[in-house]
């Protein structure tokens, strides 16, 4: 085994720990949000994409770069922007709940 | 340089990390979606020292990430908050997509007999992001109503989708050991395409939030897998922090309505068992209905009213109107509380987002384990266009599909308002016996304007 392979494989192992360690407490009312962050992030894929797509030299790479490259970053600029936009609501909420905090005169 | 590139993407995975960790608390989420972004940002940044660019290449990039980012934006901001989760599986399914053709790329370039450490991932990478992509395209397809929601099953399907599975692996053998000639990992691709649309198939459309969170973790995977055949960390890390968070997330989901992943997936949930429906007793069941001014009458006087919202409120965009008859009942004294189902609306937290954008208070906002014992107090249940989450079979029911699934006791409140567009039944595809209740009242209609003449109704009584 290379060191690069087994490098690789550490940082592999390791992050699965993180991961489930990251999320372990987490409220129910954060699970969709927290999917579509988690969405976004898989969206890294995008540097892989341009990587292929910047070499491109023939019709089938140039195919395969363009439609990689697109869907990648629909992933990303999407994922974050709708995450964002679900995390949007929880404001409201936060201001809703000083009024109620002390009491408002009816 | 090297060095440079590489501490930046250390810097990315540890941005990546704590924006998992804010976004894992109320308070801290939106800034986690930020920082995640800024991580994202910096691992492409530090991404471009690396690229090489023909000058076909420039332009692909270029339109790739313009097509890209338009396509992702709109989507995003114009959808609208019932639709969030058809997105989300519509962003996932690209991912899922884009990290299968990195590695069929990736195998193009490596000839016929690649370094196993280069194929082997580039096949996992194949085949799970074309499931993910297949997949996460029918969860859209059920959450849009494009197709039924319903599971569709067939005799052998189990068969069918084993002896699919089969072939791939098959093919995969064949592409590691023998020869990665295109042919080959394009079957494979294919193949794997078809396993994503058959598996998703029979799982219900109440169940496409689990699945879509799977075939996330799925994508994560596959994302990871890329980055062993590129040999890129951030890919690594980002790729596997989702697998494994994703992969939890999807536990926690399936536990919230109380079932096993596995009954989730395999076991065609919602589909209508003869012995159920033989129980139900056929249509012509007779449901009470009333007039909004009686309904306003019952409301207006009572002492607690517990509302429990569901899909229906969604999609009628009812949340300020309930609101408004919350208000109207509050100013008379009544007690008024929202009862939130863990898994009510089509995603965990569907209805929060909903009831936070009409600044409904969040002290009324009661998840079910703080509620249930209420019930027995309140003198009106008002369901709004929920119906599984408040289906006393689950209780009472063995051989119902949503046996054993925690639900609201909105049956034990004094009164029960059911408001409903039709005696269609809900997601899951059974029937409500909650209905047919003797302390039930129906109320047909659209939730918006039900709402809305409940609230006239009141300030008249």
């Amino acid at each position: 085994m290379t060191n690069e392979l087994l490098n690789e494989l550490t940082f592999f192992v390791l992050a699965i720990f993180v991961g489930f360690e990251v999320i372990s407490k987490v409220p129910t009312i954060l699970h969709t949000p927290l999917m579509s962050g988690t969405n976004a992030i898989h969206g890294i894929i995008l540097v892989g994409a341009i990587l292929i797509a910047a070499g491109a030299n023939s019709r089938v790479t140039i195919v395969l770069g363009l439609v990689a490259v697109t869907l990648a970053t629909t992933n990303v600029v999407g994922g974050f922007v709708v995450t964002d936009r679900m995390l949007e609501m929880f404001k409201g909420r936060q201001t809703a709940r000083r009024p109620a905090d002390s009491p408002a005169p009816k | 340089m090297n060095t440079l590139i590489a501490l930046a993407y250390l810097l990315a995975a540890v941005l990546f990390i704590l924006g998992l960790k804010q976004l894992s608390s109320p308070k801290g989420a939106r800034n986690g979606n930020f920082t995640a972004a800024l991580g994202m940002v910096i691992a492409l940044a530090a991404t471009v020292p690396l690229l090489h660019f023909t000058r076909a290449g420039a332009v692909v990039v270029a339109i790739g990430v313009v097509t890209g980012t338009i396509v992702g934006t709109v989507g995003a901001r114009m959808v609208r908050m019932t639709a969030i989760p058809q997105m989300v599986a519509l962003f996932n399914g690209v991912g899922g997509g884009a990290a299968a053709l990195v590695a069929v790329a990736e195998l193009l370039k490596f000839g016929v007999h690649p370094p196993f450490a280069e194929v082997f991932p580039s096949v996992f990478s194949i085949v799970i992001g074309s499931i993910s992509f297949a997949g996460s395209m029918v969860a859209l397809a059920k959450l849009q109503e494009l197709m039924t929601g319903t599971p569709i099953t067939y005799p052998g399907q189990q068969i069918v989708n084993g002896l699919l599975a089969a072939a791939i692996i098959g093919f995969a053998i064949a592409v590691l050991a023998i020869a990665s000639i295109p042919f080959s990992f394009l079957s494979l691709l294919v193949l794997a395409l078809i396993l994503g649309v058959a598996f998703v198939l029979p799982i219900g459309g109440a169940d496409m939030p689990v699945v879509i969170s799977l075939l996330n973790a799925c994508t994560g995977l596959a994302v990871a897998a890329s980055g062993f055949t590129l040999n890129n960390f951030a890919l690594i890390v980002a790729g596997t922090l989702v697998g494994a968070s994703g992969s939890l997330l999807t536990k926690l989901m399936s536990d919230a309505m109380g079932r096993s992943l596995a009954n989730v997936l395999f076991g065609a949930f919602g589909q209508v068992h003869a012995g159920v429906r033989a129980v139900a007793g056929g249509q012509s069941r007779s449901v009470r209905s009333a007039s909004a001014e009686d309904l306003g009458t019952l409301l207006a006087y009572s002492q607690r009213v517990i509302i429990v919202p569901g899909y229906g409120l969604a999609v009628a965009q009812a949340q300020h109107a309930a609101r408004e008859l919350a208000d109207v009942l509050e100013k008379r004294g009544v007690d008024v509380e929202y009862a939130i189902h863990p898994v009510a609306g089509r995603m965990p937290g569907h209805m929060n987002v909903l009831l936070a954008e009409a600044n409904v208070p969040y002290e009324q906002l009661k998840e079910m384990d703080q509620v249930n014992d209420d019930f027995k107090n309140a003198d009106v249940a008002l369901i709004v266009g929920a119906n599984d989450v408040v289906n006393p079979a689950a209780r009472s029911t063995p051989g119902s599909p949503i046996y054993g699934m925690p639900i609201l006791n909105a049956d034990q409140a004094k009164n029960v308002i059911f408001m409903k567009r039709s005696m269609r039944p809900g997601f899951a595809g059974i029937d409500n016996e909650l209905m047919y209740g003797p302390n039930t009242v129906m109320f047909f209609g659209d939730a918006k304007d039900s709402l809305t003449k409940l609230v006239s109704a009141v300030k008249a009584a």
